[in-house]
C-alpha cells in the first residue's frame, strides 16, 4: 500500500467496502457496458444485502454507474440524479454460491441496446475486484490497464494477443485465460503496466476469431481532483 | 517498496542524517515514480480535503438509521464549561473526532485515515493544533507524511482492516499514526516518533470490531475519540522521556497475532461484542423495519 491508500482515498463515508467500493463497482460496470445504461437490475450478497442499506450501498452503486467518483458529495442523492437521468433500476438480496462477502450482481442494459451481466466484489480499503462478466470468470481489480478478449478457443490468439502488445511496447502485468470447453469459447484477460493505444484495439477487433475485445482503463482516472 | 519495519526508518533517518518526514517522502516518491512536487501536492489536497470535512459538519444532521449524529455539537459546547475535567483544549480534540465519525456516518465526503471508520482521530489531534496556530500548513503536511509511514508499517506487518485484525487495527493504527505525527510537531526524534506509535497501539492492543447492526456507527464514533486522547497522552509520555518497553515493531507484531487470534464474530461481522448485545439485536429489529 502507497502511503495515500493509508492517508485516503478521500471519499463519501460511511464505509470504504460498503461505500467507496460500492461507487466503483458501479463505475467499472459502466464502463464495461461501454453505453450509457439506462436499466440496472442489481443483486446484494452477503454482507452487501445484510448492512447495504445502513451502508448506502445501494446508492453507491447507482452513483458509479451514473459516473460519479467515490468522493463525489451527490452520491446520497443518486437516486434522484437516476431518475432525472432516465436510468431505471431495481435492487434484491440474493445467495451467490462461493462469493466474498461484499458482492454484487449486475444485469445492465445501454441505451443503444447492449447488454452485460457483472458479478463484483469489493475486498476491503475501497478495492474491488471483477470476478465474472457475462458468466464467465474473470477476475480482475481493474486498478491496471485491462485487456479483455473474448476469442474462439484455437491455437494463436494468444500470440496475436502478445505480440501486438509487445510491438506496441506495452508490458503485460498478469495474463489469464479461460475457456468453457476445448474449442469453444474463450476469453483472455490481460492486465498491463501501460495503456493500450486504441488504434492496437480496434485491430484487434477485426481478427477472425475475435468474438468481442474490451479494453477499461481508470488509472488516469484514479487521481482526478476536484 | 514500504519499510518492514519501524527500526528500518529510524535507522534510514539515523544514516541519512534526515528526518523522518524526508524519509518516508523520498520513498514514496522512489515507490510511486513520482516527482518531489507531485507527492506534496497530493498530501496539501489531502489535507485540504480534512479541513474542508472539518469545517463543514452539520451539528443537526443525524444517519440514515438515525442511531448517530449531533454529539459533535455537544461536545463543543460543553468545551466551555469550565468544569471539565479534560480541559478545553481536550474537549476541542473529542469534538472533532466526534464530529468526523459523525460526518462519515451520514455520508459526508471524508478522508479515511487509514479507514472510513477511524477517519477522525488523525484530523482531531491535528486541525484544533493547526487552529491554535501551534504549527502552519507545511508543518502539518510533514507530519501527514510522518504518520502515513507509520500506517504504512503497520499495514505491511499486520493490518489496518477491521475485517483482519478487529478494531485494533483501524482505530489502533489511526492513534499510533496520530501520536507520530503529534511527536513529530512537538519536536520529538525518530526514535521518540516510532515509541508514541508503540505506545498508543499498545493501549488499544485486543480492540475488537463489533458494530451494532453492521454499521460503522456504534460504537465506532466515539472509538474515534479514545483514539485521538490516547495519541495525545502517548505523544506526551514520550516528550516526558519515557518509553515502550517493548520494541515498536514488536508491538505490531504482537497487534497482528492478537487479531489473528481474534475470533470472526469479533471482527467487523456485527455478531460478538456490543452487537450481540440484547440491545444492538433491538435495534437490529427496529431498523429491519425502518431502513
Amino acid at each position: 500500500m502507497n502511503i495515500f491508500d493509508i492517508l485516503g482515498p478521500v471519499m463519501v463515508g460511511p464505509s470504504s467496502s460498503h461505500t467507496a467500493g460500492a461507487v466503483k463497482i458501479g463505475l467499472v460496470a459502466a464502463e464495461l457496458l461501454k453505453d450509457r445504461p439506462v436499466e440496472a437490475h442489481i443483486y446484494l450478497h452477503g454482507s452487501f444485502a445484510s448492512t447495504g442499506i445502513g451502508h448506502g450501498t445501494d446508492r453507491a452503486i447507482i452513483a458509479g454507474l451514473l459516473g460519479l467518483y467515490p468522493d463525489d458529495i451527490r452520491i446520497p442523492k443518486s437516486f434522484e440524479i437516476a431518475k432525472k437521468e432516465h436510468l431505471s433500476f431495481s435492487f434484491e438480496n440474493t445467495t451467490i454460491k462461493d462469493a466474498h462477502p461484499n458482492t454484487a450482481l449486475l444485469c445492465l442494459k445501454g441505451e443503444s441496446g447492449r447488454e452485460i451481466e457483472i458479478q463484483a466484489s469489493s475486498i476491503g480499503g475501497g478495492r474491488i475486484m471483477i470476478n465474472k462478466l457475462d458468466g464467465i470468470d474473470v477476475n480482475f481489480t481493474s486498478e491496471k490497464p485491462t485487456l479483455i478478449v473474448h476469442n474462439i478457443d484455437q491455437p494463436g490468439h494468444v500470440a496475436e494477443v502478445t505480440s501486438m502488445l509487445s510491438h506496441k511496447s506495452v508490458n503485460i502485468a498478469t495474463m489469464q485465460l479461460y475457456r468453457d470447453k476445448r474449442g469453444g469459447y474463450a476469453v483472455m484477460v490481460v492486465e498491463t503496466d501501460q495503456s493500450i493505444p486504441m488504434e492496437a484495439i480496434h485491430w484487434l477487433e477485426h481478427l477472425e476469431g475475435i468474438i468481442k475485445v474490451t479494453y477499461i482503463n481508470t488509472e488516469d482516472k484514479e487521481i482526478r481532483q476536484d | 517498496m514500504a519499510f518492514e519495519s519501524l527500526q528500518q526508518i529510524v535507522d534510514l533517518c539515523d544514516k541519512e542524517q534526515n528526518s523522518v518526514y524526508e524519509i518516508v517522502l523520498e520513498n514514496d516518491c522512489d515507490e510511486r515514480k513520482v516527482t518531489r512536487e507531485d507527492s506534496l501536492l497530493q498530501m496539501e489536497a489531502t489535507w485540504d480535503a480534512i479541513l474542508l470535512a472539518s469545517s463543514t459538519y452539520e451539528e443537526k444532521l443525524v444517519s440514515a438509521s438515525g442511531l448517530v449524529g449531533t454529539d459533535g455539537a455537544k461536545m463543543e459546547r460543553y468545551m466551555k464549561n469550565e468544569n471539565s475535567l479534560c480541559g478545553s483544549y481536550m474537549n476541542l480534540v473529542m469534538a472533532h473526532a466526534l464530529q468526523m465519525g459523525e460526518s462519515n456516518a451520514c455520508m459526508k465526503r471524508i478522508v479515511a485515515a487509514p479507514t472510513a471508520g477511524s477517519c477522525g482521530v488523525l484530523p482531531a489531534v491535528l486541525v484544533p493544533y493547526f487552529m491554535h496556530k501551534k504549527a502552519d500548513t507545511p508543518k502539518i503536511i510533514e507530519a501527514m507524511y510522518v504518520s502515513a509511514g507509520i500506517g504504512q508499517v503497520i499495514a505491511s506487518r499486520a493490518s489496518i482492516s477491521g475485517a483482519e485484525g478487529g478494531c485494533q487495527a483501524e482505530i489502533g493504527s489511526a492513534s499510533a499514526m496520530a501520536a507520530s505525527a503529534m511527536t513529530y510537531l512537538q519536536g520529538g526524534d525518530p526514535e521518540q516518533i516510532i515509541h508514541a506509535a508503540a505506545i498508543s497501539l499498545k493501549s488499544l492492543l485486543g480492540l475488537v470490531c463489533d458494530p451494532v447492526a453492521g454499521l460503522v456507527e456504534i460504537p465506532c464514533v466515539k472509538r474515534n475519540v479514545i483514539g485521538a486522547v490516547n495519541a495525545m497522552s502517548a505523544t506526551d509520555m514520550v516528550m516526558a522521556g519515557i518509553k515502550s518497553r517493548i520494541p515498536p515493531d514488536q508491538v505490531i507484531d504482537a497487534m497482528k497475532e492478537v487479531g489473528d487470534k481474534m475470533d470472526v464474530s469479533l471482527r467487523e461481522t456485527g455478531k460478538g461484542g456490543l452487537a450481540a448485545t440484547s440491545e444492538a439485536v433491538k435495534i437490529c429489529q427496529l431498523l429491519q423495519k425502518k431502513l
